[in-house]
């Protein structure tokens, strides 16, 4: 695979001046490693912090047709694994159509999932499937704390998944958390959960992204509990995924498994329903916004070409973290946390392990941080929680607060031939 | 399919025998020699050489490993790194010992 | 899904010395550099959920 519009990297034969991943990973590959494909905003759940707004169906969402070019591209650049998601993508009507057609064509699939659609019939047969992966979303380890943030049944919902995939034989599929300031007591819960059911934990890092920039204030971890999450992380080593999401916490000391660096339009990316790509699930906002797989020249030239991409690729400027001894590990956190707190991107991170962040927060205003967009939410009265209020979930009433800004069809599940 | 057990820790590389790249997996050339993905066991490597990528490509048309680092370009002083590479990838089931034909 | 990270070889500790944190460091990106070969996790890159 030759590379476009760059130079040849003069590389001894032995390799010596290859160096460190970090930097060959930072300036961008000719292809992404993996990426995040979000195949529908329709949603069955209404969680207090999701990261794409998700819940109504989007109109103008990818056809089955415009999915499958998207794969065929994905093949031809050897992009090795996608992780489907959304919304709730097992709500597409031609989702296992498409999950087929991606591993027919040397595309590999992980797909998250919040559990309601996993039948024993359906866990028989990805336990078959070398080449599919489920990743269940949990959010508690008891169904107290976790229906707080997912909703009444949800809990409920996901270790019924679990369940049958573990009696249909399917060793380690992935049981996926997001870490917040009421389960991070529970880390040892959700590792003997996981264990229970032949799964591997999965924890990741809360953003304040989409709906979770409404309630990022009162959910993300305090420092202390950063602290004792970071050592908690270092003790299970490889055992316990992380999608690489805690490279924030380098500045600790020693590094977490993984990369550790900023993935974001250098080795992977988002692909959202409607076809817009963007750096990454956490920064779907137009400031992240590379181009559409509709355009010319598809996914493949959005990848290689667009602006934004080129831009992440350049050396970044540490900025005034520049004279933290410790950036080098940290690479000054991540963008979209800064982005969505209204942080400047060349500073702390507002969780950054020295404090760095949390002054730099004190010093903002607020009420200007960028709003997250476009927000798919159901319009329902638990779509905003302001600041001062408690994020607990209320199951959604129709009750219309905001005029409609598009003809959405209401129903997460029309079209599904589900059936609401 | 399970993929086959990988070799015990420790394997070492042996040149005299006809190797391949093991059928799934993926490898994709990079500017700084390549990636190679293993669909069944989901392991991802960075090899960081040309060389090294030449070598796992000609891994399956030469009668023996040794040929294949010859016909690379790999020289006698670089042999050694270059069968520790082998025998990573080996252990993590990336290239497999080749029914002799 | 695990990774080893046996091709890192040698370990922070087995290169302690009394001196700063920068020579343990250098020496082990030196060490890092002369192998081909380094296991990634394909669940090791930020940015995909």
């Amino acid at each position: 695979m030759t590379l476009i519009d760059e130079a040849p990297t003069p590389v001894a034969p032995s390799g010596s001046s290859v160096g460190r991943l970090v930097d060959r990973f930072e300036q961008g590959l000719d292809a992404p490693i993996c990426l995040t494909w979000e195949l529908t905003y329709a949603c069955n759940l209404a969680c207090v912090h999701c990261l794409s707004s998700s819940g109504r169906r989007d109109p103008r969402e990818l056809s089955t047709g415009e999915c499958k070019a998207v794969i065929d591209e994905f093949e031809r650049m050897q992009i090795f694994y996608v992780n489907i998601g959304g919304g709730e993508p097992t709500i597409r009507s031609d989702f296992w159509e498409l999950v087929e057609y991606a591993t027919d064509h040397h595309v590999g699939v992980k797909f998250s999932t919040n559990g309601s659609r996993i039948t024993d019939r359906v866990a028989e047969r990805l336990a078959g499937s070398d080449y599919v992966d489920v990743q269940i979303s949990l959010d508690g380890a008891t169904a107290a704390v976790n229906d707080e943030v997912r909703g009444p049944g949800s809990y409920d919902t996901a270790v019924a998944a679990m369940a049958r995939l573990a009696r249909a034989g399917f060793a380690g599929f992935k049981l996926s958390v997001v870490v917040t300031r009421q389960n991070v007591g529970q880390l040892d819960e959700f590792k003997a959960l996981a264990d229970h059911y032949g799964a591997q934990l999965r924890l990741t890092r809360l953003r304040p992204s989409g709906r979770g920039a409404d309630v990022w204030d009162e959910l993300h971890p305090t420092a202390a509990q950063q602290r004792s999450l970071y050592e908690w992380l270092l003790a299970h080593g490889e055992d316990v995924l992380t999608g690489d999401s805690f490279f924030h916490l380098a500045g600790y000391g020693e590094s977490l498994p993984g990369l550790n660096l900023c993935g974001a339009g250098r080795v992977v990316c988002l692909v959202d329903p409607v076809g817009d790509v963007y750096a990454c699930p956490f920064a779907i906002h137009d400031q992240f916004l590379a181009g559409n797989v509709r355009g010319p020249g598809g996914f493949t030239r959005v990848w290689r070409h667009s602006d934004l991409f080129t831009e992440l690729r350049r050396p970044q400027s540490a900025g005034a973290c520049g004279s933290c001894g410790h950036y080098d590990s940290c690479r000054g956190g991540c963008m979209a946390a800064k982005f969505f707190t209204g942080l400047p991107l060349d500073g702390p991170d507002p969780e950054c392990v020295l404090g760095h962040g949390e002054q730099a927060l004190a010093g903002r205003d607020a009420a200007a941080a960028p709003r997250p967009s476009p927000d798919h939410s159901r319009r329902t009265g638990a779509a905003r929680v302001p600041v001062a209020m408690q994020p607990t979930h209320r199951a959604p009433e129709a009750t219309p607060s905001l005029p409609p800004d598009r003809p959405c069809d209401e129903s997460p599940l029309a079209g599904s031939g589900l059936g609401a | 399919m399970p993929p086959p057990a990988p070799h015990p820790g420790g394997v070492t590389f042996d040149g005299s025998l006809a190797w391949t790249l093991h059928p799934q997996v993926s490898l994709r050339p990079e500017s700084f020699g390549a990636l190679a993905y293993h669909f069944g066991t989901r392991r991802l490597s960075f090899l960081k050489s040309r060389t090294l990528l030449a070598v796992v490509e000609a891994l399956a048309e030469q009668p023996t490993g040794h040929d294949a680092c010859r016909v690379a370009g790999v020289t006698h002083e670089e042999m050694g790194r270059y069968e520790q590479a082998l025998a990573t990838l080996a252990g993590s089931g990336m290239i497999c010992e080749r029914e002799a034909s | 899904m695990t990774v080893t990270t046996t091709d890192r070889t040698v370990t922070p500790a087995a290169l302690e010395d009394t001196g700063a944190g920068t020579s343990t460091a250098a020496s082990k990106q030196l060490v890092e550099e002369e192998l081909l070969v380094e296991d990634v996790s394909i669940d090791g890159m930020c940015g995909v959920y």
